[in-house]
């Protein structure tokens, strides 16, 4: 059994929740610069020209890319052989405390739905723990905006439904966020599953390299044909009009009933961050 | 062509303003979103005075990242306009001039702007670490105990903005939108 101590856990999430808000993920940095390159329409291309600059200037001077800096949404894959001296749950969200506190983070958690009032320090996170074989520890903190979040949507389609309700159900989804998430989107896809899992799949599914593909060849030709149709809805960089409506989009399944086709649509905006650390 | 703006806005400014224009405003603006417009629109329902002036001035849709030592502000970029829709007619009716947010708009904020009249801006989403050099001061005025949904008065320059929704209810959306369709689709 290893031991690791829970003021390391604290550490990495604070760390982690800085670097994911002022530092875009390589993959994201990537598609946005090659989708400067590839847009064909003028003022596309200026938007997406300014978000590049943008994104230098939160590296180069240490500040968030974007305003809203997220609820931390953090994914711990917990090795079995592996001890945690201390409060896992109270040293992840100690961890996102000082990482939004001293690294200068909006605070953008409110303790209540209804009665909303703001935590004051963006707790509590939203916290993803699996149980894996091995003797690490693997955290990764996605902090996520509402502007994208809010755009998300959950349908329980029927197998009748099938491959073409799938398709019709991501397009729809992509009209409806429109310039709202600030495109060009990311998306994540879950397919399959229950209720929770599907939702759960679809966040995951912002994790994944922009650079890959499913590893599955039916699901690898559903990704490419989707993102090709949501580039020609015409929606474009903030709504404005273009090509470039999402930089990437995948895919995660898993076995459902019988009776059910759940599909979730995770929409994210080309702020999608997400920085990982293993202990 | 850019064209430079400064806060307050007048009539004729706002009038003159079409769909797509490119601006660049410069002056006071006023931070508030759900929170502080909630608060707002309940103040006005009880007859009380407003923590700030609403004829021909500007409320930016925005929430910044805390200010960092030697800076002005964090971090600072719109936040989605649509959700501020069911408190905006009543803004525009007691004066509000302009708005900058991103996303569309519902029509009866559409129509409220072309009534009273008003123009709502778009700023570029997610670009809150270049646009924070274009504000050179922050100041809270109200509701402080809302943390990032403040009210804070703002000293803008040049903060490059599109004309979203114009006066006349013309819309950059549609209008951006169908002319990238058009030249792809062009012979």
């Amino acid at each position: 059994m290893r031991e690791i101590d829970a003021s390391r856990v604290t550490e990495a999430v604070a760390t982690l929740c800085v670097e994911a808000n002022c530092f875009l993920a390589e993959d994201v940095r990537c598609a946005l610069c090659a989708a400067e390159k590839q847009e064909p329409f003028a003022p596309a291309r200026e938007i997406l020209h300014i978000l590049c600059q943008n994104e230098e200037i939160a590296r180069r001077e240490r500040m968030p890319i974007c305003q809203d800096t997220g609820m931390a949404v953090v994914f711990a894959e917990v090795g079995q052989d592996v001890h945690i001296t201390g409060n896992f749950q109270e040293a992840v969200n100690a961890g996102v405390r000082q990482g939004y506190t001293q690294g200068l983070l909006r605070k953008s958690v409110v303790g209540d739905p209804l009665r909303r009032v703001n935590t004051g320090d963006n707790t509590p996170a939203i916290l993803h723990v699996r149980l894996v074989p091995g003797d690490r520890l693997k955290l990764t903190v996605a902090p996520k905006g509402f502007g994208s979040e809010n755009m998300s949507q959950l349908k329980m389609l029927t197998p009748a439904d099938g491959l073409a309700g799938v398709k019709r159900m991501v397009l729809q989804t992509v009209r409806d966020a429109g310039a709202n998430p600030c495109p060009p989107m990311v998306l994540g896809i879950g397919i399959g599953g229950d209720f929770e899992r599907v939702a759960q799949l679809a966040k995951e599914a912002l994790l994944l390299p922009l650079s890959q593909r499913n590893p599955d060849p039916y699901y690898a030709a559903l990704e490419e044909e989707l993102l090709a149709e949501i580039n020609q809805t015409g929606i474009g960089p903030q709504g404005l009009g273009g090509e470039t409506t999402a930089l990437g989009l995948h895919i995660l399944t898993a076995p459902t009933h019988i009776a059910g086709l759940p599909v979730a649509v995770n929409v994210s905006c080309h702020v999608t961050r997400h920085q990982s650390m293993t202990l | 062509m850019i064209r430079k703006l400064s806060t307050p806005l007048s009539r004729e400014d706002v009038l003159s303003l079409r769909a797509g224009d490119q601006v660049l405003l410069s002056g006071v603006v006023y931070t508030a979103r759900d929170a502080a417009h909630l608060r707002l629109v309940q103040a006005l329902e009880k007859g009380e005075e407003l923590p700030l002036p609403l004829e021909g001035q500007v409320i930016y849709y925005a929430g910044p990242t805390p200010t960092p030592q030697g800076r002005a502000i964090g971090s600072i970029g719109p936040t989605t306009s649509i959700r501020m829709d069911a408190y905006t007619p009543a803004l525009l009716e007691k004066g509000l001039r302009g708005m900058i947010g991103k996303g569309k708009r519902t029509a009866p904020v559409v129509e409220a702007m072309q009534a009273y009249p008003a123009v709502y801006f778009a700023a570029i989403g997610g670009a809150a670490a270049l646009m924070a050099s274009c504000v050179t001061a922050c100041e809270v005025i109200a509701y402080d105990d809302l943390g990032p949904e403040s009210i804070k008065r703002l000293t803008l320059r040049d903060l490059p903005l599109v004309v979203a929704v114009d006066a006349q209810g013309g819309d950059a959306f549609a209008q951006g939108q169908a002319a990238y369709l058009a030249q792809r689709d062009a012979p």
